[in-house]
């Protein structure tokens, strides 16, 4: 779905923010770690085509990005800003999340459907005549959330989507990102919390310095210590807790870890 | 010595017909470390800025009770006068930039300039305060173009420069990568260690279990409850508030295993360890 062939990027007179990025993403849903300024938000935008590539190339199914412009991608790619006030500029809460779909010459009426149903799926359909700027953080980036839903695209990237969610917050996006999946749409997304990405994308990679160092299933990566050491990434709360216990294997979630835990106690018969 | 007192503190929002905060009576001492947990809409932030006085002074609205903030009545005295006692650091940092300073170490200065403090301990307390949030190598940037987790702890440091008796955070470490989290919790420790009394809004339920010495518990304006990491994560009742403790006491629970010799769940890692490791074996 995403081709990325030797990409290298720096901003005009700075260091090299990503050096030889070679990837590819299937459908599996990809979460992006690594410390703040590993390169991550760079290339998340380098792949919506808002930056360009400076050696390399992307290419978003048969489209090599450089050939083409971000508008011409927006129908294909949606990214969700980390900080929503970035992305919001309306008055309106639903001329925000109508904004894209006219943009890409959806009819007014289609628009507002499509628009209404996002918001409805990220909770604010009672805000439609709010002004976007007087909401809270966490209700904008569940907005941006809605503008970028709205727009149906076959990508989707979220960056940081957990930031200032509380618990019903986070279960909302859960569940969207779940459905994204079901509906066979690439979710991927770039984030520091670790037990969100361990329970809700199959895919983890490694960002360090600028280069991608560890790529696999969430399992396989969380059990890579000292990579993820140098990468200084924190594994889940759950492998953290098994690995203090002397557990063997990678545990992702709490659930598993009480199951193993669980038999443990039965052998020694607790 | 109790720093901040909170007596039957209401609230109410301009054109709002709901109390954003109802009944709150709590204190603090000094050089305590109290975290503020609740779910969206709690009132963590409007508490926030109850106790720097933005509440009621900026945003004005319906005021009933009394806070004092190391002995100032907060109603009765200026922004100005409480900023002097207790600087706050909102959630986004990008608010809390003057958006006239060129360079990080000017972005600091900008508080203490405003307080008139002489040049020399003007220095002194910027590098101590940079030295701190670790950003002295960022000194010459301009703010604009830091990361966010940069940023946040540049809005940080513009507090701690200040000196203030008391430090109130809005969710900080938003922003920040897990490493930048425990750095800024780290820091805060620290200060609180040397009787700064730190307050602090969070939803990382695994620092604030870690590092806050008692945590207040907010649901729809009111306080449910105000008591240590291990008292609060080990109610029964905590989803109902919108709250999940850490998942080294969500698994303690399932298994029904307590601390030894107490009534309460782990809440840490290192309290888990040592809970089921004695189970493991």
């Amino acid at each position: 779905m995403i081709r990325v062939e030797n990409l290298t990027f720096s901003y005009p007179d700075g260091p090299e923010v990503l050096s030889d990025i070679n990837l590819d993403f299937d459908m599996r849903s990809t979460a992006i770690i690594g410390q703040n300024g590993a390169g991550k938000t760079t290339f998340a935008k380098l792949l919506k085509g808002l930056l360009k590539p400076f050696i390399g190339d992307i290419y978003i199914g048969d489209t090599n990005v450089r050939d083409t412009s971000a508008a011409m991608l927006a129908g294909k790619i949606g990214l969700v800003f980390q900080n929503p006030n970035d992305q919001i500029f309306k008055s309106r809460v639903l001329d925000e999340v109508m904004f894209g779909p006219l943009n890409i010459k959806l009819d007014k009426q289609t628009a507002r459907k499509k628009a209404i149903e996002a918001l409805k799926i990220t909770g604010l359909a009672d805000k439609l005549e709010v002004n976007p700027h007087d909401l809270s953080l966490s209700e904008k980036k569940l907005l941006c959330m809605a503008s970028v839903l709205a727009m149906d695209t076959d990508i989707f990237i979220l960056d940081e989507p957990t930031i200032a969610q509380d618990h019903t917050g986070k279960e909302t996006i859960r569940k969207i990102i779940q459905s994204l999946k079901e509906r066979n749409k690439l979710v991927m997304t770039i984030i520091h919390d670790m037990d969100f990405a361990a329970e809700n994308f199959e895919r983890i990679i490694v960002f360090n310095g600028g280069k991608a160092i560890l790529d696999g299933d969430a399992s396989f990566v969380f059990g890579q210590k000292d990579i993820l050491q140098q990468a200084r990434v924190e594994a889940p709360a759950a492998a953290r807790l098994a690995e203090e216990l002397g557990l063997a294997g990678t545990f992702l979630t709490e659930e598993e870890l009480i199951k193993d835990l669980r038999q443990c106690g039965e052998r020694a018969q607790l | 010595m109790t720093k901040i007192i909170a007596d039957n503190l209401k609230y109410k929002y301009p054109l709002s017909d709901k109390l954003a905060l109802d009944n709150i009576s709590f204190k603090v001492e000094k050089g305590e470390f109290i975290g503020i947990i609740g779910a969206n809409k709690a009132g963590k932030s409007t508490l926030c800025q109850a106790l720097t006085g933005l509440v009621p002074h900026f945003y004005k609205g319906a005021y009933g009770g009394k806070v004092f903030v190391d002995g100032l009545e907060v109603k009765e005295h200026s922004i100005a006068e409480i900023s002097l006692k207790a600087g706050i650091v909102f959630q986004n940092p990008f608010t809390q930039m003057t958006g006239s300073k060129m360079t990080v170490y000017e972005e600091i200065a900008f508080g203490l300039e405003n307080l008139g403090i002489a040049r020399e301990e003007m220095q002194k307390q910027i590098d101590h305060a940079m030295e701190l949030m670790d950003i002295a190598s960022l000194k010459e940037r301009n703010p604009f173009d830091l990361s966010g987790g940069q940023m946040q702890r540049l809005a940080i440091a513009s507090i701690i420069a200040m000196n203030p008796e008391i430090i109130v955070l809005d969710e900080p470490t938003s922003q920040l990568d897990p490493e930048g989290s425990e750095e800024v919790f780290l820091a805060v420790q620290l200060l609180s260690r040397q009787g700064v009394t730190v307050i602090m809004a969070e939803h990382k339920m695994e620092k604030v279990a870690k590092y806050c010495d008692r945590i207040l518990l907010l649901y729809n304006g009111e306080i449910i409850d105000f008591d240590t990491p291990g008292k609060i994560f080990s109610r029964d009742d905590l989803k109902q508030y919108g709250v999940v403790p850490p998942i080294f006491t969500s698994v303690c629970r399932e298994l029904g295993v307590k601390k030894s010799g107490t009534d309460e769940y782990p809440v840490t890692l290192e309290e888990a360890r040592a809970a089921l490791g004695r189970k493991v074996k």
